[in-house]
């Protein structure tokens, strides 16, 4: 097995593979990058995905249009983002419970749609691969890193943009001003409330790019509950990422990677049970989560609703 | 303030069904006689009742506790696991041996389960929120290895279609049914008058009892024992609890592992009491119904109190089975019950702003009047904490 392992274009697929899985963790882990960072911790990630994903596939599947399918998974995405904003930030919601809220309406109205407009399951014409001139020419690197879809290249583009904007601008500071000592923030006159629907809907946004990216780029189909708990991983790559977007990138990475090899191994039959390789990614998290714990701190006011003058 | 919650998802719900061409009033009717129209489907909305109500018991003392305990399915799941493998293992054990071993095994499975996001939480300083929900996932695989290797039916490892489940459990782990009981006590008191029908055929079992009296067993222990009081104590303020001298980091694990406990023990409760096997088909999500996050609902609508949990856990147990019911009538996919469910969580949580501003607002009048007396713990309880 490790000689077959050992084999270039066995290497090259497993890396090819996990680059793109690693797509729809980023969309939705550098969208919780944002509203985490300024102290809202967004467990519903996973019932947006659906709801995007579900968006994204139905106005492909009516109007055939790509664009259409990426602006109604945007637009449902900034619905349930506002949404969860004036659950988290207004109505100052235990953001844990929440957040499961949020996961079971996704879960059950994406469910309840797709049975209302499907009769059975149909697939679309997703994102084309998109090779990139020159550089996919390249042997061994071109083909893992510059033959993908478009929608795997803006996910891998986000990560220095969230880098940029939360360090090197205004903006970034107020968000992480707010996420790390609100009534500081507050007192210099920055709106805690305005920075925190921002960052939450701008998260809902990009949770739901990442529910699109499944059905309308990497599988092209919409079944019910088809993220299966990627949300969930989502936000606990946030932690393994320390809150930073290149963290966030390389836990993505890592995971995807254990993800694509354990999907490897199981099309060899190999004597690891299939499962057990399932289950390889999972406890890995949990591994990362225990030495990311002890690294850094979280963002202070985490969870914490902001009140004036307490 | 609940059941305005309850009133408002409906309320959503009726603009989705008319979105969806259905008429409200005749599905929410379809709904309720479908939950609550017959003894039989009475007995099916305790049934489903059952396994929330014990995982709702369990979020209670997690809740208290202060620990968010997500990881309710997983724990079902391992529940269920130990109870399947103790009843496999022992075929011809009596059921005065095999009930009561089968539900204890089924709780110190989920206790354990619970307990590894405890340890995690407490001495490694990881979010149990989101070990919980790995663990979950670890579960789930964990269970349909088991399904597809050690075990399987051996019917099924020779036939064609070899479908992922055990052996139906021997005939003694079945938990009793509760209907012949419950028809001699309508005789007893004359309640069998015009109405015809019986208890006695509907699957109605034992666990719903049991499930009440752990209700009753875990108020006993958060209200009326230093343990229970230590417990709230870390939840309500986790500082102020050390500084009284309590190791707050053994209380968490505690929390976390009598939380998993009960979810266990509904797991243990699903497979004695109602599928008589373990089966991956369908996925896990197949063998726990939801109830994992559903109990989560009906704790959260219980109050967080474990009495409160129980007409709350009988309410949403209604909701799935209606939901069933409308399907069937209006032609409404019964995801719509999930939606209604999220949206009284959804509601439930939000307005607890309100209820806290009010509160607040009634304690500031009050205080106004007389000394502050509601803010400081009773000094009974101080003393026992010291």
């Amino acid at each position: 097995m490790i000689q077959e392992l050992l084999d270039s274009s066995v290497l090259i697929g497993i890396a090819t593979s996990g680059i793109r899985l690693a797509t729809p963790y980023l969309y939705a882990a550098i969208g919780e990058t944002f509203g985490q960072r300024s102290g809202v911790l967004n467990l519903g990630v996973e019932g947006i995905m659906l709801m995007g994903a579900f968006s994204g596939f139905w106005a492909v599947y009516v109007s055939g249009s790509l664009f259409f399918g990426v602006l109604a998974a945007l637009l449902v995405g900034l619905l349930m983002g506002l949404g969860t904003a004036f659950i988290n930030v207004t109505l100052k919601a235990e953001q844990g419970i929440s957040g499961i809220g949020i996961f079971l309406f996704g879960l059950g109205l994406s469910e309840l749609l797709f049975q209302q407009s499907f009769d059975s399951v149909v697939t679309v014409r997703g994102f084309p691969r998109v090779n990139i001139p020159v550089l996919s020419d390249i042997p061994v690197i071109g083909e893992v890193f510059f033959r993908h879809n478009v929608l795997v290249y803006v996910a891998f583009a986000l990560v220095p943009i969230a880098w940029f904007v939360l360090n090197k601008t205004t903006l970034g500071l107020k968000i992480r001003a707010v996420g790390q000592n609100p009534q500081a923030a507050d007192a210099m006159g920055i709106s805690v409330a305005r920075v925190r629907y921002f960052t939450v809907t701008l998260g809902g946004m990009l949770a739901a790019m990442a529910g699109a990216s499944l059905s309308i780029a990497l599988l092209n189909v919409f079944q019910q509950n088809m993220t299966a708990g990627q949300g969930f991983i989502a936000v606990a790559l946030v932690y393994f990422g320390s809150w930073r977007p290149f963290g966030v990138m390389a836990g993505a990475l890592l995971f995807s990677t254990v993800n694509a090899l354990q999907l490897w191994v199981r099309t060899k039959g190999i004597d690891i049970p299939a499962e057990y390789a399932s289950m390889a990614p999972y406890l890995l998290t949990i591994l990362a989560l225990v030495f990311a714990s002890q690294r850094v701190d979280q963002p202070a006011a985490l969870t914490k609703p902001f009140e004036r003058g307490e | 303030m609940p059941i305005l919650a309850v009133i408002a998802a409906l309320l959503i719900g009726a603009v989705i069904l008319l979105l969806m061409d259905a008429d409200p009033i005749e599905a929410y009717k379809a709904l309720y006689e479908g939950a609550f129209g017959t003894k039989n489907t009475f007995a099916d909305t305790l049934i489903k009742a059952t396994p929330l109500l014990l995982v709702g018991v369990g979020i209670c003392i997690s809740f208290r506790g202060g620990v968010v305990n997500i990881g309710g399915e997983g724990q079902m799941i391992v529940g269920g696991l130990a109870a399947t493998a103790l009843a496999l293992a022992n075929p011809d054990a009596s059921a005065e041996f095999l009930v009561p071993a089968c539900l204890a095994a089924s709780f110190v499975a989920g206790a354990i389960w619970g307990g590894i996001a405890g340890v995690l939480k407490a001495y490694f300083n990881v979010n149990e929120i989101l070990s919980t929900v790995m663990l979950n996932q670890i579960a789930t695989y964990w269970m349909i290895y088991l399904m597809n290797n050690t075990l399987i039916d051996p019917d099924q490892l020779t036939a064609a279609s070899r479908i992922p489940e055990t052996d139906r459990l021997p005939r003694q782990s079945d938990l009793p049914r509760i209907g012949p009981w419950l028809d001699s006590l309508y005789e007893w008191l004359g309640l069998n008058g015009a109405d015809s029908t019986r208890w006695a055929p509907t699957l109605l079992h034992i666990g719903i009892i049991v499930g009440v009296v752990f209700a009753i067993l875990v108020w006993i222990l958060l209200w009326r024992t230093t343990l229970g009081y230590r417990i709230r104590a870390v939840g309500k303020n986790p500082r102020a609890a050390r500084y009284a001298g309590i190791r707050t980091k053994r209380y968490m694990v505690l929390s976390l592992l009598l939380s998993g406990g009960m979810a266990g023990l509904a797991g243990g409760v699903q497979v004695l009491g109602v599928r008589h096997r373990m089966s991956a088909e369908g996925g896990a999500i197949a063998f726990t119904g939801n109830a994992g996050f559903n109990g989560i609902v009906a704790a959260l609508f219980g109050k967080l109190h474990p009495l409160g949990t129980i007409p709350a856990s009988v309410l949403f147990g209604a909701l799935l089975v209606g939901g069933n019911k409308l399907q069937r009538t209006v032609q409404v996919p019964s995801a719509l019950t999930t939606v209604l469910i999220s949206l009284v969580i959804i509601f439930v949580v939000s307005s607890d702003l309100w209820s806290r501003q009010r509160a607040r607002r009634r304690v500031s009048s009050a205080s106004a009047e007389s000394a502050p007396a509601s803010s400081a713990p009773p000094a009974a309880e101080m003393d026992r904490v010291g």
